[in-house]
């Protein structure tokens, strides 16, 4: 039988029982409506996730002063325990599977320009800082060691303060004034927005850390300090050299809990990373429950076909239909009406998954490999569950189906 | 004329219900040549519809061998049976057996879907030629339920010649049909015979095997009387002469009004 008669005779006795074809499929559109939604939602919160992480810097190290050991409490940074120079220098120098530290003195000022003011964070920090954190800048440059090491008064701007200090012109080369001290701006930072806990990473100015230090705290203690391993792979062998040279550094060699706290922050990411990616896999999961009870409901449905349409099958039969075109008929017609119902849920799910980003504000979005998915599954949906009431009905004995009442 | 269509001999068919044997058949032999137009009487439950199953590759017997047209039939697979029926036979049966919800022309064209000697190409034309041979040329969209019962059987008659079938097989065709329209449809079968195709009709209405031009009587699974009808009515004829009676009759209603 050709294959465009066959569709015509599926199509046909689809349209016959508007209503029941359409009861049929729902429970297929709304399986494969559920899975679109739950792997849209899942998938947007995991690329969320993922961005953040790409934010947060190469394999990156973060050193803080003080014990977040038993207890919790970091009392250390307020006594003695702290990082110092020495501290950022000794890693700097004895480790050997980092490929970049830098201290970071953080104080908080007021930016100073002919137009207006601005309170931002200052970060002291070294040349390593921007591959630490992956960061680049748009315009001008970064300070170089030479003017770390000559303490000049130079400053590199994050987007914020640029925004709102020289929103038309390109600050490079102005003066501004953090606090009382002249600054020559060199440098733009790239736009980042802002972090999943809402913080914005662009309303920073960085300076040599020697400068910060020298004009601006007053402090010779840092607030962490940065470090990049070389590959992830190293990301644990390299905080445990880390801990190693800070013990020594401290004088810890003989005993004593750690003064300091060496975290890994790309690690807790990608822990909830991972974490969604199994949630996203549970929903979808949950979700494809539907779809299967939305097959066995079109089981349900072409049994009760079958049974009812025992005489066209001896008619068919008496006319010349073989086991296997009866058999076929039935299977395209539940495949038909199930691949129907896919490509509907697949439209539902995309509009669902649309509204309930924006509703919600979350961000989702559906892998094209999920489509297809959806859309094999649902017919293989069709096959599996048609195929034993298609079975039946091409079992069935001419004469015996023609007599049926 | 001598070409046998049809040969079985030693035809039983034995149904078995649960401890008991029901013999439909109980040894059945028969030729059947090219042309002929066999009417086969009997009384309910003699066995003719078995018979005519059988013949009609629909049911296999229990015992005994078949030959249509050259073909050696029992022994036959479910598939082979099936192309049998598609390449050389049509059914016709007293409950029309139309798809419901499926118009005449869909209905008719029917067999040719199922050929697989790839002999059709212009299906639906082929559908619509047959409906206008049994006169229903202006009905071809009209679905079963928009058909009179007489149309109907037309419909099921134009679905089984359409394949061009060697044989023509009927069971109580007429059994659901007034007299008129069981005359008519006779007329029917007697021109399709006249063109070559070889006729085969149940029935328990001796009006009807008089249309024959030969009848056997089946009585309790065995063919009792095989004879030759020396001169078979014509049903056209009769048919005209209705027409001519019915006209006279209303002419004379007229007149009394008048
Ligand atoms: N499927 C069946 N199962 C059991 N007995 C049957 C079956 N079909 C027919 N019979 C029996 O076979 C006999 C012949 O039936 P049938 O050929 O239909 O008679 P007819 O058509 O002459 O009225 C009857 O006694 C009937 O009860
Ligand atoms: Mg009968």
């Amino acid at each position: 039988m050709k294959t465009k008669s066959l569709l015509t005779m599926a199509g046909g006795s689809i349209l016959k029982n508007k209503m029941r074809t359409m009861l049929t499929m729902l429970g297929i559109v709304i399986g494969v409506g559920a899975v679109i939604v739950m792997v849209a939602v899942g998938n947007g919160a995991q690329t969320q996730i993922e961005a953040q992480i790409k934010n947060l810097g190469t394999n990156l190290i973060v050193i803080t002063p003080g014990s977040t050991a038993a207890g919790g409490a970091s009392q250390g940074a307020q006594t003695f325990n702290r990082l110092t120079i020495a501290d950022a220098d000794k890693i700097k120098s004895d480790a050997t599977l980092l490929s970049a530290v830098s201290p970071v003195i953080v104080t908080r000022t007021q930016v100073i320009t002919g137009k207006g003011n601005w309170r931002t964070e200052i970060n002291g920090v070294s040349t390593d800082y921007l591959t630490i954190r992956d960061w680049n800048v748009t315009s001008g440059s970064l300070f170089s060691d030479d003017d770390v090491n000559a303490k000049r008064k130079v400053a590199v701007l994050g987007a914020t303060i640029v925004k709102n200090l020289f929103p038309d012109t390109d600050p490079v080369g102005s003066q501004i004034q953090l606090g009382h001290v002249p600054f020559t701006v060199i440098g733009v930072l790239d736009a980042k927005g802002q972090t999943s806990s809402g913080v914005d990473q662009d309303d920073v100015v960085l300076v040599p850390y020697t400068t910060a230090q020298d004009r601006l705290s007053g402090m010779t203690f840092l607030g962490q300090i940065l470090a990049s391993a070389q590959s992830p792979n190293d990301m644990v062998a390299a905080q445990e050299e880390i801990r190693g040279i800070m013990r020594e550094s401290h004088g810890l060699l003989g005993g004593g809990a750690d003064d300091f706290t060496v975290r890994d922050q790309t690690a807790i990411a990608q822990a909830a990373t991972s974490t969604t990616s199994v949630m996203t896999g549970l929903l979808a999961a949950i979700a494809s429950i539907s779809l299967v009870v939305g097959g066995i409901g079109i089981m349900n449905i072409m049994l009760v076909s079958v049974t009812e349409r025992t005489r066209e099958i001896g008619i068919r039969m008496a006319v010349g239909a073989r086991g296997s075109d009866v058999l076929t008929q039935f299977l395209v017609e539940s495949v038909v009406m199930s691949l129907l119902g896919g490509v509907v849920g697949l439209a539902i799910g995309f509009g669902g998954a649309a509204i309930l980003g924006h509703v919600m504000g979350w961000s989702t979005s559906t892998p094209l490999i999920a489509v297809f998915v959806a859309v094999g599954f649902s017919a293989a949906v069709g096959v599996f569950f048609g195929f034993y009431p298609a079975k039946k009905a091409a079992a069935l004995d001419p004469i015996q189906a023609l007599r049926y009442e | 004329m001598s070409t046998p269509v049809i040969e079985i001999s030693g035809v039983k068919k034995i149904y078995r219900m649960g401890e008991t044997e029901v013999f439909a058949l109980r040894g059945v032999d028969l030729t059947v040549t090219a042309g002929e137009l066999l009417a086969v009487m009997g009384s309910s439950g003699s066995g003719k519809s078995t018979l005519m199953n059988i013949l009609g590759c629909l049911d296999i017997p229990t015992a005994g061998s078949y030959v249509l047209d050259g073909i050696r039939v029992d022994g036959m697979s479910r598939n082979d049976l099936a192309d049998l029926r598609n390449r050389k036979l049509g059914f016709v049966f007293q409950g029309f057996n139309l798809l419901p919800r499926t118009s005449a022309v869909e209905n008719v064209e029917l067999p040719l879907l199922y050929d697989r000697t790839a002999r059709w190409t212009n299906t639906r034309q082929l559908a619509a030629e047959a409906l206008e041979r049994v006169g229903l040329g202006a009905r071809l969209e009209h679905q079963p339920s928009e058909l009179s019962g007489g149309q109907q059987q037309r419909v099921a008659i134009a679905r089984a010649l359409v394949t061009q079938p060697t044989l023509l097989l009927a069971d109580e065709p007429t059994g659901n049909l007034d007299s008129r329209t069981s005359i008519e449809v006779m007329a029917l079968f007697q021109a399709l015979n006249e063109q070559g195709i070889t006729v085969i009709i149940v029935t328990h209405e001796p009006d009807i095997a008089q249309y024959a031009h030969r009848v056997i009587e089946v009585r309790d699974g065995r063919i009792m009387k095989d004879h030759a009808v020396a001169a078979p009515r014509s049903a056209a004829d009769d048919v005209a002469r209705l027409d001519a009676e019915a006209a006279e009759l209303a002419a004379g209603v007229t007149k009394e009004a008048a």
